[in-house]
């Protein structure tokens, strides 16, 4: 197929496209000569959900596409495909909180098409006027009723859609066995005392308010949510004293622990996922306190620059058999009913992905009051400044 | 009449630039200062002192900088120097060029990708390991202010490298000459002759490397691990994370006015001491 693609340089490949827009010449014969033909019917055929549609059909969408989203969370093979058929190269920009973004989109000029923001922010970005209303004509593999509505239902303002289900998952940590001494860790009680013990300049936290803070006050025993200025207190005193054990704060914690300077970080489903299969002694926990589940969608912010690319990039990862890669690279789950009908059995009863009831029972999912509350804001920038 | 209408013209565009670029966000900066964190983030005005009266919140931030930045352009310069003095002075003419061009060629390298390259180096499986294999165990740089130390040197060496480089690339040989033929020794040459005169190069050298380490933030970011933060990996965290613009513009501008301070005082110790040494050499 790249075969066809290098038979025709870019010049002829514009002039050919030029005579066929100026009907010069037929779209078969045009599909002939720049080699798209073959290209498109390959792939129909290895992948029928591939058939171009009017989104992302050739040269009309634009030469590339910015997405916003976070580590370890696609399939780069994906992104290949999608610029093989539309011609459309993806910019990954990798993000470590959804303050981040936030915090981008707030400045203006962040350049994205598409953005990968989690359940509690979307109420915000709508507030703040700072997401599109989705275009679901646009999104044809996007089948409402396919999805588990726990895991969409926050994609809605009011009725109005505002962004699609990517993945779901929850936040736990994830813990290098090997250096536990055959201890068992369970509960976030655990997490923070053995970092300030046997674990000391081994254990990671994320640079993200809304865990690093959540799970501080698990501690206690509070509510992952807490916006309570005495609680809040108490999860920055505990904050603070850990703060000189730990290895780094730092929301992409995959390399140190591969590497062995870290031993122990916060870390959601899939990081988990792909650390323990590569490394059988990297266990994923959920605290007993609990903790969150949440849900990350896709949504187009406003002023997209190529927002016809966007669209196709959002339908095109939501094509059950593209989305069944993803979750194989990734190892998030889904909660579109369709993709996992595409994934092996295992897969599907992991007990990383889909945790006992009773640990699942014990989660939270993230509130919108976190993400704009002051205080919450400047007690994690003042934990990272001490 | 012509030539003042002349000279302005020629002053115009660096005038304008600087209003433009410069005056006017600084202005911006201050308004910002004194106004107040938006419900979601961001600015909503006012006028209040409650953001400069928050500043002991990153006290420590102020104190990483003003202890790094400082020892990082000691440390350079203390590398620079004679690397420098080396190129200017004693290189072989032939080898001189190449010499050069090797200490410009990693600002080809982005210096995000550089510095990325240290966090495998400096990590458990880079200089630690190597230091195991030699029976000194247990050593941790990564994530420590060391490992900020190093990436600081690093990154800045070129920056002192080449002023001084030039100064004493000016440097009359004859002068070295005749302070031998006068009897005095190698190092008293050094210290009478060579170090006076290349001052304005150490001057420049540090003052470059000093002011834009007062800024500087990936090097922390990267090899801190957020934990050895720098008053700009404070203020990236106020405008990129926390969204408290007003609070960020207080931290700004009390950046601006340490750095004016100190500056302005390193400034005049330098005037002061090369006026005495001027003196000196009169004499």
């Amino acid at each position: 197929m790249s075969k066809d693609n290098q038979s025709i340089t870019k010049k002829q490949f514009m002039k050919e496209l030029w005579r066929f827009k100026n009907g010069s010449i037929s779209r078969r014969q045009f599909l002939g000569v720049t080699g798209l033909g073959v290209a498109t019917s390959v792939l129909a055929g290895a992948m029928p959900a591939l058939i171009p549609r009017k989104a992302w059909s050739a040269s009309d969408i634009g030469d590339r596409v910015v997405l916003a989203t976070w580590p370890n969370y696609h399939d780069p093979a994906n992104f290949e495909k999608f610029t093989e058929v539309t011609g459309a190269h993806v910019q990954v920009n990798v993000f470590g909180s959804n303050e981040e973004m936030l915090a981008k989109l707030q400045a203006g000029g962040s350049g994205w098409d598409v953005f990968v923001p989690t359940n509690y922010t979307i109420t915000t970005y709508v507030g703040e006027d700072l997401i599109e209303p989705l275009e679901l004509s646009k999104i044809p593999n996007y089948a409402a009723e396919a999805f588990d509505p726990r895991f969409s239902d926050a994609g809605s303002v009011d009725g109005t859609v505002y962004a699609v289900p990517k993945n779901w998952g929850t936040t736990g940590y994830v813990v290098n066995n090997k250096h536990t001494d055959g201890r068992k860790l369970t509960s976030w009680k655990d997490f923070w005392d053995i970092s300030m013990n046997e674990f000391t300049g081994r254990t990671m936290v994320h640079d993200y308010q809304l865990t690093t803070i959540g799970n501080a006050l698990k501690y206690f025993g509070y509510s992952f949510n807490s916006v309570d200025p005495a609680e809040l207190a108490d999860a920055e005193k505990l904050l603070l004293e850990v703060k000189p054990h730990l290895f780094a704060i730092n929301s992409d914690y995959q390399p140190p622990l591969r590497n062995g300077d870290a031993w122990m970080s916060m870390c959601w489903t899939g990081d988990g996922k792909q650390l323990n299969t590569d490394i059988p002694e990297m266990e994923y926990v959920l605290g007993v306190e609990g903790g969150e589940i949440w849900s990350d969608y896709f949504a187009v912010p406003r002023g997209a620059e190529h927002p016809d690319a966007g669209y196709a990039l959002i339908d095109f990862m939501l094509d059950p058999a593209v989305n069944a890669k993803e979750v194989l690279a990734h190892g998030y789950p889904v909660a579109d009913s369709r993709t996992n009908d595409l994934l092996p059995k295992e897969l599907l009863e992991d007990p990383i992905l889909y945790p006992a009831q009773e640990l699942l029972d014990a989660l939270e999912f993230g509130a919108a009051a976190t993400l704009t509350d002051p205080n919450r804001a400047e007690l994690l920038a003042r934990f990272k400044a001490a | 009449m012509k030539s003042s209408l002349v000279h302005r013209l020629l002053l115009l565009p660096a005038t304008m630039w600087l209003l433009v670029m410069l005056v006017l966000p600084l202005l911006v900066v201050i308004i910002f200062s004194f106004g107040d964190r938006g419900p979601a983030g961001g600015y909503v005005p006012g006028f209040s002192l409650d953001q400069y009266a928050n500043l002991p919140a990153r006290f420590t931030a102020f104190k990483n900088t003003m202890i790094l930045a400082p020892a990082g352009t000691l440390a350079a310069l203390l590398i620079a120097y004679p690397l420098a003095y080396y190129l200017a002075v004693k290189a072989n003419p032939n080898i001189k060029t190449v010499l050069l061009v090797m200490i410009i060629v990693p600002f080809w390298t982005s210096i995000l990708i550089r510095t990325y390259a240290w966090i495998y180096i400096l990590g458990g499986q880079g200089i630690p390991k190597m230091l195991e294999f030699f029976g000194v165990e247990g050593v941790r740089l990564i994530n420590t202010p060391y490992s900020v130390l190093i990436g600081i040197i690093y990154g800045y060496l070129p920056l002192m490298v080449f002023p001084i480089y030039v100064s004493l690339e000016k440097l009359d040989k004859r002068l070295l000459e005749a302070s031998q033929d006068l009897g005095a020794s190698p190092i008293r040459t050094f210290r009478n002759v060579t170090l006076p005169l290349s001052i304005p190069g150490i001057a420049t050298g540090c003052m470059l490397v000093f002011i834009l380490l007062m800024g500087e933030f990936l090097i922390p970011a990267l090899l801190g691990g957020g934990k050895v933060f720098f008053i700009g990996n404070a203020l990236v965290d106020l405008f990129l994370q926390s969204r408290n613009w007003a609070y960020g513009s207080a931290v700004a501008t009390t950046l601006v006015i340490v750095m004016l301070l100190t500056v302005s005082i390193y400034m005049k110790l330098m005037m002061r001491g090369s006026n005495i040494r001027e003196e000196v050499s009169l004499l």
